[in-house]
């Protein structure tokens, strides 16, 4: 078998005709096995080399050639594909971007916009509402555990019940003009005829473009003040592992600001005052004007988009936020209203905080203290 | 019923701004307010080529579809048209549209735009027929006149054609055949969508 493999190659490669024949007569059959496993992996290595040389034309030079080619011949089709892909041109009309042609992100921007943001943006919305609500109805109010003794400790000073406030306003205001000028045409051009609407959407778009800047104030005030109470710890892992006793009647243990609240913080910086408020800023134009980005269509694409996605989770999320310190637990809103919440609030929210202010008490008396709260004080001292 | 559209002829225009200034001339647009521009791509260079752009009244109109006051409205011609009195100058149309075309007056404290102007077509907006009002607002109304945009009219080329998109086509097609060139009806897939 050997043999006959050795003529046949040889028969192919002349070359080594003389010497196979040779080694037939004279090398032992080791020798000629060596041989012939050479002259196989030569045989491999010709037919590989024969696939893959010709299949070098396709590297990099060759491609840049072909490119080369394609322009030349087709000049004018470049030409037009310049304009549709959005290039640009002198104008002697000056303005913005009035050099180009087409400006293909609008309609991106439009399907974003008019599709998935305000189909989802609005879902959104509305199962936060509707989850509050159901949540009431099972959960019902988190009561005061204790037996209130009309002892109070101080939690908020005027000037952060001010400021919470005064952001807060600015919040509700920019929301419902904000969602005005997303779903006004859905849900309000029915109601209330275009003319109608069209009065409120004007006044809408210039409410919120001017209350922005001064409730982004706020927001950045509260970061600034706020930012110390807002550093996550281990207490915080063990609060979010018990998921924050909002089911069932534990109550894990929390400093001045829970876990919860501490997202919700983080919420309003992270998506609130860096996203949303500093893309309004874009949009209005103020950054541009700083220097900062520019007024391009692109720009403002982008912005809106941010402004539009970003609120909408921060609106989400204030929903919870508005849910949780009204009606949803009893003896939070008097922090912020009153300023001081009682004693048996502290201990069962925030008995880490508690322990540290238990020390000033500041309040003894006034068993009901404005906020609503229904248990009535039986403590006189 | 007529489709209206506008087509420019790229191989025709001389960048002479003749359109810009007869729509600034026949609408008494504002200052600032240009309906209409004209675009020179390679300016200065061998095979240099202008288009004339302004709103292309658009078969599925953008700026309609993202007005958050639902002020555009198409008339019976295919003319995009805008209703003034309900604009707040938010800006959106200008983001939507492809070429441009929505302007407006002024760019003062807060955001504050004025409210959006834009070619017409010559067909005036939504109040009467060549009333005072309507010229104040919206310029020139050429089309309940039986006219065609004084733009395309004046076109010294005769590059900008405006009117009946079947009869626009044919004029351009014509043209086609006798220069043996291929088409390069920019603008007009985007405008008007791929059937055209």
């Amino acid at each position: 078998m050997s043999v006959s493999l050795v003529k046949w190659t040889a028969s192919v490669q002349g070359i080594y005709k003389r010497e196979t024949t040779m080694s037939s007569k004279t090398v032992t059959a080791d020798k000629a096995r060596r041989r012939f496993r050479a002259m196989g992996w030569s045989m491999l290595l010709i037919f590989a080399c024969a696939i893959i040389l010709p299949t070098t034309s396709y590297l990099i030079p060759t491609e840049t050639a072909n490119a080369q080619v394609v322009d030349d011949q087709n000049q004018r089709s470049n030409f037009w594909r310049a304009v549709r892909e959005g290039g640009s041109g002198y104008s002697s009309v000056k303005g913005p971007e009035t050099g180009v042609f087409i400006d293909n992100g609008g309609q991106n921007w439009r399907q974003l916009r008019n599709g998935p943001i305000s189909t989802y943006g609005g879902w959104a919305l509305i199962i936060a509402v509707l989850g509050c609500i159901g949540f009431f109805l099972v959960r019902g109010k988190i009561k005061i555990g204790a037996e209130i003794s009309g002892r109070k400790v101080q939690r908020w000073e005027t000037w952060e019940r001010f400021m919470h406030w005064f952001t807060a306003a600015g919040f509700v205001i920019l929301a419902i003009t904000g969602l005005s000028m997303l779903f006004g045409r859905l849900v309000l051009i029915p109601i209330m005829g275009p003319e109608g609407f069209a009065l409120w959407a004007n006044m809408s778009i210039n409410v919120h473009n001017a209350v922005g800047p001064f409730f982004s104030i706020g927001v950045l005030g509260m970061f600034l003040f706020w930012v110390k109470h807002n550093f996550f710890n281990a207490v915080d892992l063990k609060w979010f592992a018990s998921g924050g006793g909002i089911i069932g009647n534990a109550h894990p243990s929390a400093g001045k600001l829970n876990g919860g609240e501490k997202v919700w913080f983080w919420v309003v910086i992270l998506v609130g005052l860096i996203a949303v408020c500093g893309s309004g800023f874009a949009l209005i134009g103020w950054l541009a004007q700083l220097g900062i980005g520019d007024e391009t269509r692109a720009t403002m694409q982008f912005m809106h988009k941010v402004h539009a996605i970003g609120a909408i989770l921060w609106i989400t999320m204030f929903v919870g936020h508005a849910y949780i310190g009204t009606i949803g637990t009893e003896g939070a809103l008097e922090g912020m209203t009153t300023g001081q919440v009682s004693e048996e609030w502290a201990k069962q929210h925030h008995d880490l905080w508690y322990d540290e202010v238990k020390g000033t008490v500041v309040g003894q008396d006034k068993p009901a203290t404005g906020s609503g709260v229904s248990h009535p004080s039986t403590s006189t001292t | 019923m007529a489709k209206m559209k506008f087509l420019c002829d790229a191989e025709r225009c001389i960048e002479c701004n003749g359109c810009v200034t007869a729509c600034k001339n026949e609408n008494e647009v504002p200052w600032g307010v240009n309906r209409r521009r004209v675009i020179t791509l390679g300016d200065g260079e061998v095979g240099e080529k202008s288009i004339s752009v302004a709103c292309m009244h658009c078969t599925d109109a953008p700026c309609s579809a993202v007005c958050p006051v639902d002020c555009f409205y198409t008339t019976d011609d295919g003319i995009v048209l805008h209703d003034k009195d309900l604009c707040i100058g938010c800006g959106y149309c200008f983001y939507a549209c492809p070429f441009g075309a929505p302007q407006y007056p002024s760019e003062q404290a807060f955001g504050v735009r004025g409210k959006m102007d834009k070619c017409t077509f010559c067909a005036g907006g939504p109040v009467d027929d060549n009333s005072v009002a309507e010229y104040d607002k919206y310029g020139a109304n050429r089309v309940s006149q039986g006219k065609l945009p004084l733009c395309a009219e004046m076109c010294s080329t005769k590059a900008l054609l405006a009117g009946d998109g079947d009869m626009v086509a044919d004029i351009y097609r014509e043209r086609i055949l006798k220069r043996g060139d291929r088409p390069q009806t920019w603008g007009w897939e985007k405008a008007y969508g791929s059937a055209v």
